[in-house]
């Protein structure tokens, strides 16, 4: 079964809330429903399919790495060339924490960073439908369905006040 | 009293992204003039590494003099970039809205005007990679993890990393908008750094998400890292250096510093941008209390420094502290660092005429920071001018003028760099601004319109 894709555009967020009411209403998954706008707005405005993720797992696994590493070499350092100072010991614990404290909070900053990418599912290479007033105040209703029922998406997208309805 | 007018998303892309679409006369005079003092900065470091570092001021005892000051200053700076941002990200607070992205660019570059100092204070910069990198370049010599100055470049690494992350991270969707107003190359490379952003409910939620994780993450690197760089001097044996108070009080002399330079940048950045609808009174009024509180913190822990001192009465100490406070010059550069940085300021802004008047704040933050700078200066060099127990081994140090076009030249670099990112990115988040409008009313009280915001929690 083919699929296509409608880009729906609006200037009035109502509208785009009453589009996705009906949308969903006349059968058509939620997850094969999507918002594009150029600013945010409150999560479930719009009645979309609301994300889940799992962000706050990456600066933990970030952290754990990072810790790894600080700790490999500080002490690969220093037991590589040990300098004896005032007959302490090779391992000095307090300079180490402070390098594996810093590398701790690389790893953990660079792996949020990372996960924000991933689970925003960027980067995308194409645009595919899309439309530049969207950043311009307008609101994308984007619709994936099959080819039969483009014409009732476009009814209903049309009945709602859509600006102007763009296909794949 | 509290009308303001309310902009299309349309409105606010024209007028933020006016310097970024456009290119003003005012533009590039400014630029031409900050890369030639820059570039006159580069030339005196040239000559530096050519001729030595006789050419400075710098001698025994005193070897670390203006460059080091600087350092020190530089990162101060950069604390309150990334604190601003951070603290009221994480605290919801509405008027973070227009200055967190400046606060944060800010901070980068002043990291690595920062970063630059000791590499042009070593003399022969390229040798600080040896001694700092983790590889065993020759003869099994690693670097010594526990100097204080191997954990400076990993504190001011991180920072920075951090910082470029976070300022990347909230930029993607701005990135987004100037990719849909832009044509032929520029919307390519735009294209490109935007990453294909779409501004879907996903990832305007995961946006959100990342930037409090990342405000929750950053702040205490943003603690631990001016805290680092205090131990370069307190975990010396520098009389009036090893002192065990230099941890919080250099990180709240970084915030007084920094949050000044942030009021200094707001107000030029209004004035030159014509930013009259973003930054307002209440911005300013907003930082002036917040200078209020942390000028207080940081006047106590100065106090504390010399009641420390008072304490022990360790004999080199106390004539460290006699040389800082009644000797010329050092008295006069004593008192002139006391009324700049807290007895002129911190009066002024308990009024509220002057915390809502840009003119004032732009010259009391400015006081700030040259006050701030001569602080850095008498805590280093008068303490190494008196380092020995032996008098033959006083000194003193006058900085010499490769060091001062060293310094100014800092100073243009941070103005310049900054001035470049507005070209091609907007100095406040568009993003942010929209989304502070869609959440902004106007309720009637009595005979009064208050503006009122619509949040979810």
């Amino acid at each position: 079964m083919a699929n296509t894709q409608l880009l729906g555009l609006f200037e009035d967020p109502q509208k785009v809330a009453d589009a996705m009411g009906e949308l969903k209403g006349a059968g058509f998954p939620v997850e094969d429903l999507d918002i594009y706008s150029g600013s945010p707005f409150p999560e479930g405005a719009f009645g979309e399919h609301e994300a889940e993720h799992r962000l706050f797992m990456f600066p933990l696994v970030g952290a754990l790495i990072g810790f790894s590493i600080g700790l490999l070499w500080t002490a690969g350092t220093q037991i590589s060339y040990p300098l004896i100072t005032g007959g302490k010991p090779i391992l000095s614990i307090p300079p180490m924490t402070i390098i594996m404290y810093e590398n701790t909070m690389l790893g953990a900053i660079l792996f949020t960073v990372l996960g924000v990418l991933f689970e925003s599912r960027l980067p995308k290479r194409d645009l595919g439908l899309y439309d530049e007033r969207i950043t311009e105040g307008y609101i994308g209703i984007y619709v994936d369905c099959p080819v039969e029922r483009a014409s009732a998406a476009e009814a209903v997208l049309n009945s709602n006040g859509a600006e102007e309805i763009k296909k794949a | 009293m509290y009308y303001r007018r309310t902009l299309t998303e349309a409105q606010i892309n024209q007028q933020l992204l006016g310097t970024v679409l456009t290119t003003p006369l005012w533009w590039i005079v400014l630029v031409s003039l900050l890369g030639i003092v820059v570039a006159g900065a580069v030339g005196a470091v040239g000559w530096m590494i050519n001729q030595g570092l006789g050419v400075t001021g710098l001698r025994q005892p005193v070897f670390w003099g203006f460059f080091i000051t600087n350092f020190i200053f530089w990162v101060g700076i950069s604390h309150a970039g990334v604190m601003i941002s951070a603290i009221l990200r994480l605290s919801q607070a509405e008027w973070r809205r227009p200055m967190v992205r400046a606060a944060e660019t800010m901070t980068v570059f002043a990291l690595m005007a920062s970063l630059a100092m000791p590499l042009v204070h070593a003399g022969r910069p390229w040798r600080i990679f040896y001694w700092v990198f983790p590889y065993d370049w020759a003869r099994g010599i690693w670097p010594d993890v526990r100097s204080p100055l191997v954990w400076d470049p990993i504190a001011i690494t991180t920072y920075l990393t951090s910082s470029m992350l976070f300022v990347y991270t909230a930029l993607i969707p701005d990135l987004a908008i100037i990719r849909d107003r832009s044509t032929g190359w520029r919307r390519s490379v735009y294209g490109v750094l935007s990453l294909g952003w779409h501004g879907n409910p996903r990832q305007w939620k995961i946006q959100g998400f990342a930037g409090i994780l990342l405000s929750a993450l950053i702040l205490p690197v943003f603690v631990s890292v001016h805290s680092i760089v205090s131990w370069d001097f307190s975990v010396s044996l520098v009389p009036s250096w090893h002192v065990t108070i230099f941890a919080p009080y250099f990180v709240i002399g970084a915030v007084h510093s920094g949050v000044s330079a942030v009021v200094t940048l707001m107000i030029i950045m209004r004035k030159l941008y014509k930013l009259e609808n973003f930054i307002w009174e209440e911005h300013i009024d907003a930082l002036a209390r917040l200078l209020m509180v942390v000028a207080l913190a940081w006047m106590f822990l100065f106090w504390l420094d010399l009641v420390f001192a008072l304490w022990l009465r360790e004999e080199q100490e106390i004539t460290v502290w006699m040389l800082r406070m009644f000797e010329p010059p050092w008295s006069w550069l004593f008192f002139l660092f006391f009324m700049f940085s807290f007895v002129i300021p911190v009066p002024l802004w308990m009024f509220r005429r002057v915390r809502r008047s840009f003119t004032w704040m732009l010259w009391t933050s400015l006081l700030v920071n040259f006050g701030m700078f001569l602080e850095r200066f008498l805590i280093i060099v008068p303490a190494l001018m008196r380092k020995g127990p032996q008098t033959f081994t006083y000194a003193t140090y006058r900085p010499s003028p490769v060091e001062f076009t060293i310094i100014f030249g800092t100073i243009a670099l941070v103005c310049f760099l900054l001035l470049i990112f507005s070209k091609f990115f907007p100095l406040i988040p568009l993003w942010e601004e929209k989304e502070g409008q869609l959440l902004i009313d106007h309720v009637k009280v009595g005979n009064v319109y208050v503006p009122a915001l619509v949040k979810e929690h």
